[in-house]
């Protein structure tokens, strides 16, 4: 069936990317985390409004170790996505196109992430 | 060549402002939620529960668990068909990425269908 060689994108795990472009696979990649933890939060959900027992053993879940961590992550993941996603908006409304504009957009990005990173792990823990 | 009949509305320009208006909810319930929570420092299950079970609530509730499945339906077919596809997986990209469209798709589904059953029968 190959008659001749078609032209082959460029090789993306040999690219060396921009921020804006980090920025963005971190979004995508932030989204897939939350539709997986997405289940978790139900599961919790269901169970804190199940009954006054369900309600504490919620809360016992949330005590443990490893489920403060996956908390904090999946809030970690929530925050970027939020910021990021706001980023996109301003993005929509023509607001840091241009090349500077967007590098100072994906920092700002970054920069709040983080914060809003240590701030969820003064929350959780 | 990958073709778009499992995105949401088949059409880019509505899968791209619908997940802008969905964004917007979620962005919204999100503030609304983590809200409450950080300024109920004291929360027991009576005071949860009463929270949730508003009307308004329970029609926030239903409006941001349709906006999650329509944002995350968009979001997870986009990701789909930019890696899934002949370049990464070879010729049966077509077959695996219909597999993880109906996975999520699915997926979604339980999220909405149990969603619904937590709001609506506090």
């Amino acid at each position: 069936m190959k008659t001749r060689e078609r032209p082959v994108n460029l090789d993306l795990t040999k690219f060396s990317f921009p921020l804006p472009a980090l920025t963005s696979i971190t979004h995508r990649i932030s989204g897939v985390i939350l539709f997986v933890g997405l289940a978790f939060l139900l599961y919790a959900l269901n169970l804190s409004l199940s009954s006054p027992t369900g309600y504490a053993d919620a809360v016992a879940l949330f005590d443990a170790p490893l489920a403060k961590f996956v908390t904090w992550g999946l809030l970690t993941a929530l925050g970027y996505h939020l910021v990021a996603g706001i980023k996109h908006l301003f993005l929509d409304f023509d607001f840091g196109e241009t090349l500077q504009g967007a590098r100072l957009a994906s920092q700002i990005t970054i920069v709040a992430a983080v914060i809003l990173s240590i701030l969820a792990g003064v929350w959780v823990w | 060549m990958v073709t778009n009949a499992t995105s949401l509305t088949r059409s880019g320009l509505s899968d791209f402002i619908i997940q802008r208006v969905s964004a917007v909810i979620l962005a919204l319930y999100t503030l609304v939620v983590i809200g409450f929570l950080l300024m109920t420092p004291e929360l027991d299950y009576g005071t949860w529960v009463e929270f949730h079970a508003g009307t308004v609530m329970r029609l926030f509730s239903t409006l941001a668990v349709l906006a999650l499945a329509a944002h995350a339906w968009i979001g997870m077919w986009t990701v789909g068909t930019d890696y899934v596809r002949e370049h990464y997986f070879g010729q049966r990209a077509t077959v695996f990425r219909s597999i993880y469209m109906v996975i999520c798709v699915g997926v979604l589904f339980v999220f909405v269908a149990w969603s619904l059953q937590i709001f609506w029968r506090l």
